[in-house]
């Protein structure tokens, strides 16, 4: 075994870790909370604004 | 103590670190667009080189990459990331203080940066000028920076850790690797050190430094601001949160071998300069699937983009970045290298790239965050956000096609042989037909900068409690603010 059997092998490991990482992230599995997690930029108004009024009443 | 339990009952949000490096975003982009305006006018008229050392390009031209990267650049980065990662784990950044340490220590960094690279102080790395003392200060930065950023995920009070911070804590924990190896150097006295790397060695390290800074600095960072401001601005979650995922990895893990494509025809093993090249042009896939899904979040938004000008800011700034990530791989063909290297066509390439993506992205997501951070509906004026996103994209595009015409122009002239062996042009010849390029060059970049001086005013009169903003131009979208 030479250093280019290794490279041949670490080749198709990064392959078979891009193909494990796609078949993860498209199983219906996780579509619920990763459809959650998208909507992570929404689910903060009050908190947002809370800091905003607090803020205003200190001034 | 009843204090104490309404903070933990009812947490808020540290906006005013976020407000002070969103505010010295403005005025370091003012800053060192406007030394990149002088030293553009100093290629196309040297006599603004003055004869004096303090004030030649040699000099200013460090100073204009390390004000627009890490003074301008770094301050957007530092004032998004800080606000992203506390509205997406609805927690408050662990640490006030620390917070304020890592501002007042990175305007410390800017200023010595700024006093030392006139004076002729530098490592001569190209973008790591800064000589040793400034280098361990940026270290004890970064590191800070990293504790408060991690610190406020491992506290966050959501269970999913949104796309965007992974962006940024992918930025922050490969920007503190590639700075410290980079910099390592034996000191001689106070201003002057040596590279700890010799040689062919010392490219090499300077380079993957070098090409990830534009990777992790220039563009994992923006990333996370695309991530977070364009869903937020168009008011959808992104098209695809599993695309995302796969654009996360598969960009950091190609990243960080392309920096070789700087050293082409060099002293650098071939099979080094080879390696460059593949895995420069595999970074298409990466950089185009993390661009179509920015695109995409617009799907069935797509009208918006004409009352919208914060939204075309990032639309904008979307197609630069498809364009310089296809540019780039190009341009790391070895062959194609051939013709652009040592040409003004690396600089439109990185303009492309740092104008139209970076500063654009930048001006969008502050002109979304500076009205909620500063308590304000929106910003003071919507239409001088629109004439700024004209100036910035007109001087963008002038300033790109005039330096890929200049690059083209001085790579054929420069290889232009006779048919006894002899160059057809003297170096100076290719200089003289550059200057209309120069000229051009220099009014895109002016009229850039011009449009950050409308943004500063908008943005001034955005933060005056005494002014209200004005009213909507007629037909403009109402929301998408907060």
């Amino acid at each position: 075994m030479d250093i280019n059997d290794l490279r041949g092998i670490s080749t198709a490991l990064l392959f078979f870790a891009f193909i494990g990482l796609c078949i993860w992230a498209w199983s219906s599995k996780r579509k619920k909370s990763f459809d959650e997690a998208a909507n992570l930029p929404f689910a903060d108004e009050e908190l947002s604004q809370r800091t905003t009024q607090e803020e205003a009443k200190n001034d | 103590m009843s204090e104490l339990n309404a903070a933990l009952e009812h947490p808020t949000y540290n906006y005013k670190v976020v407000r002070q490096f969103a505010i010295m975003t403005v005025v370091w982009g003012i800053v060192g667009m406007l030394v990149g305006v002088l030293i553009a006018a100093q290629l196309a008229w040297p006599v603004l080189n003055f004869d004096l050392p303090w004030t030649s390009f040699g000099r200013l031209r460090p100073l204009h990459t390390n004000s627009v990267i890490f003074a301008f650049g770094g301050s957007a980065l530092f004032a998004t990331s800080y606000y992203v990662v506390q509205r997406t784990t609805q927690a408050r950044l662990i640490s006030d203080k620390l917070a304020a340490f890592t501002f007042w220590g990175w305007q410390a960094v800017i200023v010595a940066a700024a006093v030392t690279l006139p004076l002729g102080l530098t490592s001569s790395k190209e973008y790591a000028e800064l000589e040793w003392p400034i280098d361990i200060l940026i270290a004890v930065v970064w590191v800070s920076y990293a504790i408060v950023f991690f610190g406020t995920i491992v506290k966050r009070k959501v269970s999913h850790i949104y796309v965007a911070n992974w962006f940024f804590g992918g930025f922050i924990v490969t920007v503190a690797v590639l700075h410290i190896i980079n910099s390592a150097a034996m000191p001689v006295d106070m201003t002057k050190s040596y590279s700890a790397y010799a040689g062919t060695v010392d490219a090499m390290v300077q380079w993957w430094y070098g090409h990830n800074a534009v990777g992790f600095f220039l563009t994992a960072g923006f990333l996370g601001m695309m991530y977070y401001f364009v869903p937020k601005q168009a008011e959808r979650p992104v098209y695809s949160y599993r695309l995302s995922i796969v654009h996360f990895w598969t960009l950091i893990a190609v990243y960080i071998w392309a920096g070789p494509h700087h050293l082409h025809y060099t002293a650098l093993p071939d099979w080094a300069q080879s390696l460059g090249m593949v895995m420069s042009i595999i970074l298409l896939a990466p950089s185009w699937g993390g661009m179509i899904n920015g695109m995409m979040t617009l799907s069935g938004a797509w009208h918006k983009l004409r009352t919208d000008p914060i939204l075309r800011f990032m639309v904008v700034s979307l197609s630069f970045y498809g364009m310089s990530t296809f540019e780039g791989p190009m341009m790391s063909i070895k062959t194609v290298n051939a013709l652009s290297h040592y040409t003004d066509w690396t600089i439109g390439h990185v303009h492309s790239g740092a104008l139209g993506w970076v500063a654009m992205i930048s001006i969008g997501s502050l002109y979304h965050l500076i009205p909620v951070v500063f308590g304000k509906n929106r910003m003071y004026s919507i239409e001088l956000i629109n004439v700024h996103f004209w100036m910035s994209t007109i001087g963008t595009v002038m300033y790109i096609a005039s330096m890929w015409v200049n690059g083209i122009l001085q790579g054929l002239m420069w290889r232009a042989y006779n048919e006894d062996g002899t160059l057809t042009y003297t170096f100076v010849e290719s200089l003289v037909a550059s200057h209309p390029g120069y000229l051009v060059r220099l009014a895109g970049g002016a009229i850039f900068f011009s449009g950050m001086l409308v943004m500063a005013y908008n943005v001034y009169m955005t933060t005056r409690k005494d002014v209200a903003e004005q009213a909507l131009p007629a037909g403009a979208a109402q929301g998408s603010h907060a």
